[in-house]
Formats: C-alpha cells, structure tokens, sequence
C-alpha cells in the first residue's frame, strides 16, 4: 500500500500480546513498505470513560499523533468508543496518519462462543488494513469483496476478505 | 451495511458529539457539515439543501425542537433525525410527532445508526427525485396504472369510487398483475394521500418478525432489542396501511391484525402502554381466501372485515389491447437505468408479445423487455430480441433445478427485504454468514 514506514504500536494487549507478530507477518506484503512495532510511550488510562467503563478511541488517536510522524496503527484490546456510539471495533483519521483497532469485540468469546486464535487473528488483519485505508483516505466500499466495506457487526467482517477491491486499490495515492 | 451516499448536517453544541457524528459519517462517504447550534444550522441551511439534519435535543439558545420546527417549515424535504440522551425519550418522541423522522438514543449502536440515516438518505433522495417533475408525483400517486383496455376501465372506475370512501379493499388477482399499484391509485386519490402509505409483506415475514414489524418494540423486549423502535402501524397512523400476500398470515397474526383492525389501537412488544392509531387498511392476495376460510385456514371473521369491498386485478392475457402501452411504458422507465439506446418496437416484436400468453402477467413482460432492451443491438426491440415461455413459468418450480429455485428465491427475499441482510437471513432461516456466502455464490447485488 505504502512504501513509508508503518509503526505498530501496541499497548493494553494483555493475553494477547502474541498475536503482534503475525499480525505484522500479515501485514508486511500487504502494505508495501517497512513495517516496525514500537511501544506507546503514552497513558492509555488519560483516556478511560469511567461511567462508560469504555476507552475514547478519539483521545487514543490523539496521543499517538504525539508520539512522532509517520503513519501509526495501535493494536490494543481495550473496548473502545466514540462519543455517538455504543462501541467500535477500531477508528482512523480520515486522510490522516493515525489508526486504531481493537481486538475486545472480535473475539469469539465475547459473543459466547469458544476462543478461536486463526479466526481472531483474520479479523484483527481486516480490521487493520480497513482503518489503514481510511488513513489513506478511502470510504467505506458498497462491494462484498473489499475490505472497505463496512462492518457493524463482527459476522460482516468474516464475510470481507483482507484485500482492497480493484477500485479502492487504484484510488489508493501512494500505492506500490 | 451498503448505504447510498448523501448530505448530512451535524446539530450538536457537544465537540465530542459533533464531531465523532461527522467522523462516522464522512467514513460512509458522505458529505457532512457540522454546524454547532440552532442558528447556525438555519444559516447552513440557507446556503445549500441537506438530505438529512441529525439534531441534538438539548442545546442551549435555540433547542433541538424548535430547531425542528424551524427547518420542517422552511426546508421540508430535509428528513430529520432526533439524537437524545435516554433520560430525553419523552421529548424525541414529542418530536416525532411534530414531523421527526426517527430518534436515535446515545450511545447508539453502530449498525442502528447507520440504518436509520441510510433510510432517512434514501426517503430524502426519492422525494427530490419525484419532486424535480412538478405534477409527477401526484399523476403517479393518482394513477400508476397503465392501460386503456375495457377490464382496466372497470377497474379504474372501482378505485375512483372506493378512494372517496374509507373503506377497507380487497384486491385479488393473481402474481404480476399489479396488485400494489392498484393500493397506490386507492391511497393516492383518498383524502389519506397526504400522509404515508406504508406496505408490508406479510409473506416474507416470519410471525414473531410481523408482530415486530407491525406493533415495533420497547427497548429489551427480545433478545437484540436495544432500542425502541416504531412498528408500520404507527408509521400508516393518518395514512394507508397495505397487507400483501394477506393469506400467508399464521392464525395467531390473523387474530392479532383483527384486533387492531376492530380497535385501532395497539401495544407495543414488551410494553403496556396502549397506542391508538387511525389508518385506513388496504389488503391484497393471490389465493382464493373463500376457499381458505372454507378450509378454516383464513378465519371467517378476518376475512369479513377485509373484504368489505373487492377489486380484481385482471390476467394480461385478459386485457392484450394494453400490450402496446404497457411495453412503451416499461421501455421508457427501464432506458436511463440500462442505458440503452432502445426506444421501441419493431412490429414483429410486438406481434410476438401479443401472441404469447404471459402466465407471470405484466411482470413477466416487464422481465421480457427489459432482458430484450440489453440484447437488442438497434434502437428496436426485434422478435429475435425476445425470449418468451418459460422465462417465467407459472408454476415457479416447474423445470428449475434446485440451485436455480434457491437462487431466485434468496434474489427475491433479498429485494423484499430491501437487502436488508439481516432482515433477509431471518426470512431464510439462515445466519448472515450463510447468505453472506450464497450472495457471493449466485454473483447477487443491488
């Protein structure tokens, strides 16, 4: 996608920390470019909601713009929310260089079902590529076989493949 | 979900409101334009036309409902959707009824958010459209039937008498001869016709998802509920509600659309608080219900109360004179969205149409041109364009392998549905992930 530098940035992980390393593994030729995962030096905490017991995703992204140039993405499994909305499974900026996602709501075992690594380590690599392509400016693509397409409930994002429809890749601005 | 995109305009004296509103929005692809109080969304408003204004309630100067107020008068076709914190419920639905399209409570559900502004994108977008033809809309709601044909007159005739009175109207015929269009000529010339006329397919519904659909819930009424959410009955209240395919209701539907239809009033799924509505009832069937109610599988009682007045729609093979207007009337309406070049018939085509005997009815010649106008390589429909019989059999099940019937019937839940896909999945008894896949298999799209 982008022959820059992507930084990985993960934090509040827990039990899942293992998952980093083939989520980057993932990414790798998928994004093009150099692929490095560094660690926050921000307090995720600055941005818990106590009475939604939730994380504001908004706050998060701001912190990690702090945190230097290029285009970051954090991986965390800390519930996140925007203000309007119950939850989200990740955010971006817009044509910006911050992205977000969450693994809390894509686990298996939050809907009651058993705990399931490949499936869980699928989503979170949509996920991602679907917040990164928002950082590149893209929209949410109407196509069942994009990754922009988008995805409120976490069957929808089984349903998508990891890659960007033929339309979305061209209009992709720094595309290798 | 796949939403078409529009314009939106953000109310919200909250930054963090506003903005995570315009954030989810622009996401979608659309175009949206915070403003931060009352006044400055009438100023917006003033420089461009808006789809839909998503208002918070509570603002300070000028709040969200006499901003309501405000934009339903000067900028009527602007659909409006109320944001409230739970504690406001009272207030949102206070605003419902003072023109309000919906009212979302924060925080919301991604997927409700999204649904309710898709359809309000959707209702906003289809009445610019209809309202760019001035008289268009009023001809189409006065009279969407085409044909001069005598069995046609008989029938115009009958809808111009019904439509003066309140009745209720029975309208039978079999598949594809128009059944709902004779419901909008009735709605569209009645003293109802400012108010909506709200359909329902009783045959793609499930029971436990009809007494939704009709009654809507309270928030936690069943598992998924999280929200209020308004039934059809209370969206026909001054208006029209139309039953199709009527006979398909279970026994227990039967005696819960009687009681409403004897009271005119209703309760909510999982709430007790009793809702009077006054619509009038249009219903409409491709069955025999006497034989039904002979066979006690339409009760008696229902099927009085429905059938206080009859209209029959007639069979195309009835009515051929019409044949002409009926394929020049579906070659203009289908041109812009083919983008051909076809605007008639060549006469050996026409000959052809009048001979075949179109078991599928007006929907069946529909198919036909339509298929014909993508193949034709002129700006004629010629006889070697058509393909006729057993393009769309009268039996449906005759000759079709089973991976063709599954085909056609997830197309056609699909379509009712509004590709509502989870709406679809219940329908079909499968989950999401499932028709997500046969979508996919079958190559299906809007």
């Amino acid at each position: 996608m982008s022959a820059a530098v992507l930084r990985v940035v993960p934090f509040g992980l827990a039990a899942h920390q293992a998952l980093v390393a083939p989520l980057v593994e993932r990414l790798r030729p998928r994004l093009g470019g150099a692929v490095e995962v560094r660690p926050p030096r921000f307090d995720p905490a600055l941005a818990f909601d106590r009475s939604r017991g939730q994380y504001n995703s908004r706050q998060l992204l701001g912190q990690m713009l702090e945190e230097g140039p290029g285009r970051a993405l954090g991986v965390t499994a800390l519930d996140l929310f925007i203000p309007v909305l119950s939850f989200v499974f990740g955010e971006a900026q817009l044509g910006g260089r911050a992205a977000l996602v969450s693994l809390h709501r894509l686990r298996s075992e939050a809907y009651g079902l058993r705990p399931d690594p490949a499936l869980l380590l699928d989503r979170l690599v949509k996920e991602a590529m679907h917040e990164l392509g928002h950082t590149h400016g893209l929209v949410h693509c109407p196509g069942l076989d994009c990754v922009m397409r988008s995805s409120t409930y976490v069957e929808d994002i089984d349903q998508k493949p990891d890659l960007f429809c033929e339309s979305c890749w061209a209009k992709l601005p720094d595309r290798t | 979900m796949s939403v078409k995109q529009g314009s939106i305009l953000v109310v919200d004296d909250e930054f963090s409101m506003r903005d995570s509103l315009t954030q989810w929005f622009r996401e979608d692809g659309h175009d949206v334009v915070p403003a931060e109080s009352g006044e400055e969304a009438l100023r917006r408003l003033g420089e461009r036309a808006f789809d839909v204004a998503l208002l918070d309630i509570k603002m300070p100067g000028m709040d969200g409902m006499e901003l309501l107020e405000r934009i339903r008068r000067t900028h009527p076709e602007t659909r409006i959707i109320m944001i409230t914190a739970f504690a406001a419920v009272d207030t949102a639905v206070a605003a419902l009824k003072h023109g309000a399209r919906d009212y979302v409570t924060k925080p919301v559900d991604p997927d409700e958010l999204s649904q309710v502004v898709a359809r309000a994108i959707e209702d906003a977008q289809a009445a610019r459209e209809v309202a760019a033809e001035p008289g268009r809309r009023e001809a189409a709601l006065a009279d969407p039937i085409v044909g001069q044909s005598p069995a046609i007159q008989t029938m115009r005739a009958l809808i111009a008498q019904v439509a003066r009175t309140d009745a209720t109207v029975l309208i039978c015929g079999e598949s594809g001869t128009g059944k709902e269009l004779v419901a909008r000529a009735i709605h569209g010339a009645s003293a109802r016709k400012h108010f909506s006329l709200i359909s329902v397919n009783c045959g793609a519904l499930s029971e436990s998802l009809l007494e939704s659909e009709l009654f809507g819930h309270e928030k936690g009424a069943f598992t998924g509920a999280q929200y209020r959410r308004k039934g059809k009955l209370e969206m026909a209240d001054g208006g029209t509600l139309f039953l199709d395919e009527v006979a398909t209701l279970t026994t227990k539907s039967q005696i819960d659309l009687l009681r409403v239809l004897e009271t005119k009033e209703f309760t909510r799924l999982g709430g007790s608080q009793t809702v009077a509505v006054d619509f009038r009832v249009l219903c409409a069937t491709n069955e025999n219900l006497e034989q039904l109610v002979r066979e006690r599988r339409f009760r008696e009682d229902l099927y009085y109360r429905i059938n206080v007045f009859c209209i029959e729609t007639p069979p195309l093979r009835e009515r051929k004179s019409d044949i002409p207007l009926l394929a020049d009337h579906c070659i203009r309406t289908m041109g812009q969205k083919l983008g051909t070049r076809v605007t008639g018939l060549g006469p050996g085509a026409l000959d052809r149409l009048v001979a075949h005997s179109w078991p599928g009815n007006v929907r069946e010649l529909a198919n036909a041109i339509e298929r014909a106008m993508i193949v034709a390589s002129g700006t004629r429909i010629e006889a070697g364009d058509l393909v006729l019989g057993g393009t769309e059999p009268a039996d449906p099940a005759a000759g079709e392998s089973l991976v063709e019937m599954e085909h056609q019937h997830i197309r056609r839940i699909l379509e009712q549905s509004q590709w509502n896909i989870s709406q679809a999945a219940r329908v079909l008894k499968v989950d999401r992930a499932t028709l997500y896949s046969k979508i996919k298999r079958y190559g299906l799209h809007r």
